[in-house]
């Protein structure tokens, strides 16, 4: 026994190494296994308030392009409104039933930390759990998709980036309502892979790729982005097809984080087809 | 080493508010990623002593993963160069150097050893770091295409801080 431990002082430095080696392992292998460490993410409170100050700070800047994106909004929304308001025969307006709850609420929240250049990328926003946000709730902005939320802290939130290879998002082509997954090439920030649309689709460049139904997290049709270019790989009965997103997740500055009410209520009636 | 102390702590600090606020959002089509930071770990003194060594360089590589949601990744690569430095700086100096207790800057090492030091230690930091990251050995080249890059662009950020520090 002593010799033993004479052997580990005298190598203390090999065996300090081996350890901290060995924990950095343990977390990477750990992480990637999705285990939500709750502490160590950048949805903590001190990681937060360094992203928000300097956010708050770089927004200065950009309060220009910021008010040209709010102003070119509004204008598209009132056009929306007028086009209803003018067909109000053809359209009639939905009434909302008061009785029951609306199916999808939005929370308005802003970025303060964002990648686009590592292989998974992440994003920070400044509202957390006092503001009702929960994990599992889909992120968009007004371009389009941005992400899922995966950690969540009483005044923070993080999730998945869009362009994170280990997201997968149900998506169809608008046109023709054909499914597939959406995931990201992990090369260029604006672009992902649509996967599982087979052969005998017809669609042309430059379609609209959008959210389709059977996702429990975004609501049906939230713009993704349209279709780049496609090619047939040998030997495959699908396509593969490049998308070309509409988010630009270089700007990204204001978005939505989306709830879907009648999630659980789905989710519980679903797993009971799980044991037939 | 006490009175040193602040100006340690000063470094550490700005060195990884550079480089999570600035650097980590610089991008060249997500192939360009340069990671500075270590240069805290290059920089302390040879006289530090071993475990010190390396348990700041465990914490210096968390911090960094903690605002990049990389856990783990960051910290192995950092504690991987902070294990190798003696040996490295025994490679690239004369025992007299090392001995005296200097620290290892471009004033003290001289210039081609400095670049030494600094090219074999980025090298071997971002090589555990990219395929740490990746995780596995698929789209082997992409990664190593994104490593080479990125090391060069460290190694001369490196190299452009220290003239900017050093001038005469």
């Amino acid at each position: 026994m002593r010799s033993l431990f004479r052997f580990l002082l005298r190598n203390y430095y090999l065996m300090m190494f081996l350890a901290l080696e060995f924990v950095s392992f343990v977390l990477i292998v750990s992480f990637n296994n999705y285990q939500r460490v709750a502490f160590f993410n950048s949805s903590n409170n001190i990681v937060g308030t360094v992203y928000e100050r300097f956010s708050n700070l770089d927004d200065y800047f950009s309060l220009s392009r910021t008010n040209a994106r709010l102003a070119a909004e509004n204008a598209s929304l009132r056009k929306q409104l007028h086009f209803r308001i003018m067909n109000q025969e053809k359209y009639p307006i939905n009434r909302p039933d008061t009785v029951e709850a609306p199916a999808y609420i939005f929370t308005s929240a802003k970025v303060i930390g964002n990648s686009t250049n590592k292989q998974f990328n992440y994003i920070t926003l400044n509202k957390g759990s006092r503001h009702g946000i929960k994990p599992d709730m889909g992120i968009i902005s007004n371009e389009g998709i941005v992400g899922i939320i995966t950690n969540v802290s009483p005044n923070y939130s993080t999730g998945l980036s869009l362009l994170n290879k280990r997201l997968s998002i149900p998506a169809k082509i608008k046109k023709n309502n054909y499914c597939g997954a959406l995931v990201w090439d992990g090369e260029h920030y604006n672009t992902a892979n649509l996967n599982e649309i087979p052969f005998h689709i017809i669609f042309n460049v430059g379609d609209t790729v959008e959210t389709s139904g059977y996702s429990n997290i975004f609501p049906e049709g939230i713009m993704i982005g349209t279709i780049k270019n496609f090619n047939v790989e040998g030997g495959t009965n699908f396509y593969n097809i490049k998308v070309e997103l509409s988010t630009n997740f270089k700007t990204l500055k204001y978005i939505e984080v989306v709830q879907n009410t009648k999630s659980a209520e789905r989710t519980k009636l679903e797993s009971n087809n799980v044991g037939e | 080493m006490i009175k040193d102390f602040g100006k340690y702590i000063a470094m550490f600090m700005v060195l990884v508010l550079i480089q999570v606020l600035i650097l980590n959002n610089i991008q060249v089509s997500g192939l360009i990623n340069p990671y500075i930071y270590i240069l805290f770990i290059l920089l302390l003194p040879f006289t530090i002593p071993g475990y010190f060594l390396l348990g700041i360089a465990f914490i210096l590589g968390i911090t960094i993963d903690i605002f990049n949601n990389t856990l783990g990744v960051h910290a192995g690569a950092t504690v991987l160069i902070a294990f190798l430095r003696p040996e490295i700086a025994k490679l690239v100096s004369s025992r007299e150097i090392i001995e005296k207790g200097n620290t290892p800057n471009m004033t003290q090492l001289g210039f081609a050893s400095f670049l030494k030091y600094v090219v074999i230690c980025v090298l071997i930091h971002h090589l555990f770091l990219f395929y740490a990251e990746a995780f596995s050995f698929g789209g082997f080249i992409e990664t190593f295409v994104r490593y080479i890059l990125s090391s060069i662009f460290s190694i001369l950020l490196i190299l452009g801080s220290q003239f900017v520090i050093f001038k005469k």
